[in-house]
């Protein structure tokens, strides 16, 4: 029942952010839709996240890592292929490339890669330690490309022509939409899936009582890394899909405000709910467009809004709609 | 690289050191008895400096400064404590990790708002401005030696706070059992608030100390904030004795990581190359040293698991 | 988006006027940084209004010093506002960002501060005009200035980044002695206690510094307060307007490099620095003085072609036909400046901290990458 009420909530609200782009579209607002795409592409590193957050209780402040490593998956290899000059010769030669395929591919499982390494350090900790662990695990890679100057240091990367994909016009608007947008709806589906899946069950039930899960022979420390792994993916992909929105990658995608944007995206939306960070990575979008024109401090009104989801709003606006999923935490 | 070039080096690596501590004697303090992570906490450093720049600028005398900078920040704490902290206390880490957010922008743009968008002027008092010769012919500035002075006094006063006061009591107490202090018939509205406030000042502290050899600007807490992070997550969550060895550990690593490494990379690299890979690996160590530490001790050097 | 129209009141009545040209900038106005991106906007829009012209529209919007929000700000001011120009950015990386991207669909970049090496030798572009400097060339008059002041073993230090590394090699471009040491720092590095022990311990003669905003405030302080006392050199960027009354007495007598001062005496540098005073109440910085600079380029070359003309509107920016605050000025073939680079040092004016000019360190300096820009 609440399965089916959740599923329908998502649907609606994917709906809406699709008609919102064709409405755009056919009225001559390309600006609007780029701004769909970025809502689209912070919804699914959202939905990365929420993975590890909202299914398995995992507080990660360190997820730019992850959107950063699948921005400069995209950054590097489209790079090498600008400039004609292979990523290495020895003991392969790998060149470059600008198909967007191959590079979601290195994106996803690089980021999957620093994921499970990540994870199994971080994961022997819990609560407020895994905070500020992940978040100082983010710091470290973020000084690490800020000063390692083969790809451009703080200045980071441009990449003056938006990757390809067989058979459309990648740079125009509505076609780069369509396939943010077609990620985000597998996303989505693979987040309900695994929700309901034994796997997803048990995640939960790590979350809720490790104590009981130990007692039946299932080690959490594994099903979390899993999660942790898988969650990771996510984000990766959707940074490389936002480094191809700007054409550009730097290191202020590993920066600590990066990793705080996409906790607030899920927390904004409702955490743990499939739909929860793309309301709240549109919200977001919507607020850091339209505030800027109240004011030059819009920033304290951001600040305001979002305390007062905290404390008058638990459970994000889904909750404030749909009610309370699960108590999380 | 002589001694007394070393010893200079180990007395930076101190006096960053015991500035670290008390950013991170607060938040431990806080996470040890209310159980909440406040990112926050580097605004209330900003909050100090400010103060303590406004009224040098108003009144040219620098112990004014350091006076208003504890109130400033103090009443700061003590107002978000009760206002927002304390809707937080029974909420998850998420919530807390949030609304703390949310405060940092208020606070971030909120100064920006009324100070304006270029960094303040905060100068060390006359009386220890320049160097001192110390023993071996060491020159060292006055003001650092202290700034290490004023850390280790603190550090001192904070331990007999906590082990021979009876506020120190219930702060042990609330670390060790939290309802068990409500129980007990402590007032724990008002222990909260004392700790908050506590913990607000001695990051107020910092911040103005801090602030007359560094730049006085909006966001200038974030960076220490996630510092006393990394401390003491290596110290211990919740342990004064932790976050003060974590301080040491993270300042001297920090520092020595600087000097040394550029050398060390100079015997393979040519100079200009050593000085950027060993200035990048410089500036991971303390990471580096936080992950080998929670490799051998998952809750820390003086953690309690 | 915040719209300044200044042209609303007049172009109403004005139907018969020149086509209007829509500028966009896009510029740091809050969070750290602030300051940089209000002188321009302010020495800009200074400019514009003097020249009282109804026939140019300025939207302004705030990047926050994020690269990936000024290139969705780039992208609304080309498909939805279809502005002719953008101008604005402070930081070299958001310019790297956006401008490559803005003048491959057709418009036009005037660059009021950031001038990274990349967009001056094979990356430039013929719709790229840099009104401020090439990022290398202060570092490189700092050089120079070495030399002439007979030093002959400099410490030199940066951040490490790539504005740092180009600094450090900007300077020994052209400083001819050894170097007693080369030391990168952190980026936002605010303690420099280790490094100025390692200068103490060094056998330097003088000190080249590059750190820029906070950096540079904290790096002056400490070194003022440390005993050491070996001349210190640096770029103009650790000694603008807004850092120096932040540093007070421990930045005065530094020498620094900077194409433009105050007392660059010209009657237009004159007229400038006293209504820029009289409009906002404080001195203008080297960063006004580039926003000002910017806006009149532009509308000299408004006065010859109209935009729509993308070749002769080209042609009449290459002129740059306009009085600059700095005196003379011209564009070398990369449509980067010719300019003299001047050596000032820090003087305290009743209560407030600026600069005065000592000498000319390089005249009619060129950057070094012009001749790999393909004409």
């Amino acid at each position: 029942m609440s399965l089916n009420r959740e599923t329908t909530a998502s649907l609606i609200v994917m709906a809406a952010l699709l008609s919102t782009v064709l409405w755009a579209e056919a009225t001559g607002e390309p600006f609007t839709i780029t701004l769909a795409t970025r809502a689209a592409i912070f919804a699914l590193a959202g939905i990365g996240l929420n993975l590890a957050l909202g299914m398995g209780g995992m507080v990660s402040l360190g997820h730019a890592v992850f959107f950063g490593i699948g921005g400069y998956a995209m950054g590097i290899l489209a790079s090498h292929a600008q400039t004609f000059t292979p990523l290495t010769t020895w003991p392969i030669l790998i060149e470059g490339t600008n198909a967007m395929p191959v590079i979601w591919l290195v994106a996803v499982i690089s980021s999957a890669l620093a994921a499970l390494a990540i994870g199994a350090l971080t994961l022997r900790t819990s609560g407020v330690y895994f905070i500020m662990i992940t978040l100082a695990f983010g710091q470290m890679f973020y000084y690490f490309m800020t000063g390692w100057p083969a790809y451009g240091g703080e200045d980071g990367l441009s990449i003056y022509v938006r990757n390809g994909f067989p058979g459309l016009n990648t740079l125009d608007p509505i076609q780069f939409f369509a396939i943010c947008f077609a990620f985000l709806a597998c996303a989505l589906w693979l987040y309900i899936r695994v929700d309901a899946s034994p796997f997803g069950l048990t995640l939960s039930a790590a979350r809720q009582n490790e104590a009981r899960l130990r007692a039946v022979g299932i080690d959490p420390f594994r099903i979390r890394l899993v999660a942790f792994t898988l969650s990771g993916a996510v984000t990766g992909l959707a940074g490389a899909l936002f480094a191809d929105l700007n054409r550009f990658v730097s290191p202020a995608m590993f920066s600590w405000q990066t990793s705080g944007e996409i906790v607030i995206f899920v927390i904004l939306g409702g955490v743990g709910r499939p739909i929860g960070p793309v309301v709240g990575a549109g919200l977001y979008v919507l607020l850091e467009h339209t505030l800027g024109d109240v004011s030059d401090y819009w920033q304290i009104v951001l600040g305001a809004i979002l305390l007062a989801i905290v404390l008058f709003a638990r459970g994000g606006l889904t909750g404030l709609v749909l009610g309370r999923p699960l108590p999380h935490g | 690289m002589s001694f007394v070039f070393l010893v200079e080096q180990v007395l930076n690596g101190l006096q960053f050191g015991v500035m670290l501590f008390l950013m991170a004697a607060g938040l431990t303090l806080i996470f040890g008895v209310m159980g909440l992570i406040n990112l926050a906490h580097g605004s209330l450093y900003m909050i100090g400096a400010f103060a303590a720049a406004a009224t040098a600028a108003a009144t040219g005398s620098f112990l004014l400064a350091l006076a208003a900078a504890l109130a400033a920040s103090a009443l700061a704490g003590a107002v978000i404590e009760r206002l927002v902290i304390r809707q937080l206390y029974d909420r998850d880490h998420l919530d807390q990790v949030l609304a703390t957010f949310a405060l940092i922008l208020i606070f971030s743009e909120g100064a920006r708002w009324v100070f304006g968008s270029f960094p303040l002027y905060l100068a060390i008092p006359e009386a220890l401005s320049g160097p001192v010769t110390l023993p071996f012919g060491i020159e060292y500035p006055r003001y650092r030696l202290a700034l290490i002075g004023i850390g280790l006094a603190v550090a001192a006063g904070l331990f007999w706070l906590i082990s021979s006061t009876r506020i120190g009591v219930q702060i042990r107490a609330g670390e060790a059992d939290r309802e068990m202090i409500g129980a007990l018939g402590v007032d724990i509205d008002r222990l909260y608030l004392l700790v908050f406030a506590l913990g607000a000042a001695l990051a107020g502290l910092a911040g103005a100390l801090i602030g007359a050899i560094q730049s006085v600007q909006v966001g200038m807490g974030e960076p220490v904030l996630i510092l006393a992070f990394v401390v003491i997550v290596i110290g211990g969550i919740g342990s004064i004795r932790g976050a003060f060895i974590g301080a040491l550990l993270v300042g001297l690593t920090d520092t020595l990581g600087r000097v040394l490494l550029p050398g060390l990379f100079g015997l393979l690299l040519d100079p200009a190359a050593a000085a950027s890979v060993g200035a990048s690996l410089a500036s991971m160590a303390i990471y580096i040293l936080m992950a080998g530490v929670l490799i051998a001790r998952p809750q820390g050097l003086f953690g309690s698991a | 988006m915040k719209h300044i129209l200044l042209a609303a009141a007049l172009a109403a009545t004005a139907g018969m006027a020149q086509a209007e040209v829509k500028v966009g900038m896009i510029t740091t106005l809050s969070g750290g940084g602030a300051g940089l991106g209000i002188d321009v906007r302010d020495g800009f829009m200074l400019a514009v209004k003097q020249a009282g012209r109804d026939d140019i529209e300025v939207l302004i919007e705030d990047d926050q010093r994020k690269p990936d929000i000024a290139v969705q700000l780039a992208d609304e001011m080309i498909q939805a506002e279809d502005v002719d120009v953008l101008t604005g950015i402070i930081w070299s990386n958001l310019a790297m960002a956006v401008v490559p991207a803005a003048v491959a669909q057709g418009k036009f970049y005037l660059s009021p501060n950031a001038g990274p090496s990349a967009l001056a030798g094979k990356g430039c572009h013929p719709n790229y005009f840099n009104v401020a400097w090439q990022n290398d060339n202060l570092h490189e008059a700092a050089g120079a200035y070495a030399n002439s002041a007979g030093y002959a073993n400099s410490f030199i230090l940066a951040p490490n980044y790539p504005a740092g590394q180009d600094a450090l090699t900007g300077y020994k471009r052209f400083y001819e002695s050894d170097l007693a040491g080369e030391v990168y720092t952190k980026l936002g590095q605010t303690d420099y206690a280790a490094e100025i022990a390692q200068i103490r311990a060094s056998d330097a003669d003088s000190v080249f510094f590059f750190l820029p905003g906070g950096m540079g405030i904290s790096f002056l302080k400490q070194y003022a307060d440390s005993g050491v006392d070996l001349p210190l050199i640096g770029p103009a960027f650790s000694f603008d307007q807004g850092i120096l009354q932040a540093v007070g007495d421990a930045a005065l007598g530094v020498v620094n490099t900077s194409q433009w001062n105050k007392d660059i005496d010209t009657p237009a540098n004159a007229e400038f620095v006293e209504s820029f005073q009289a409009e906002y109440g404080r001195l203008p910085s080297l960063y006004a003085s580039q926003g000002f600079d910017t806006a009149n380029l532009l509308m000299s070359a408004m006065d010859k072609a109209d935009v729509a003309d993308a070749d002769a509107f080209r042609a009449a920016l290459t002129d740059a036909d306009f009085t600059s605050t700095r005196g003379d000025f011209a564009f070398g073939p990369n449509r980067h400046p010719v300019q003299d680079i001047y050596v000032r040092e820090v003087i305290k004016e009743g209560d407030v901290y600026t600069n005065r000019i000592l000498d000319v360190a390089i005249e009619d300096h060129a950057d070094a990458y012009a001749a790999e820009c393909p004409q």
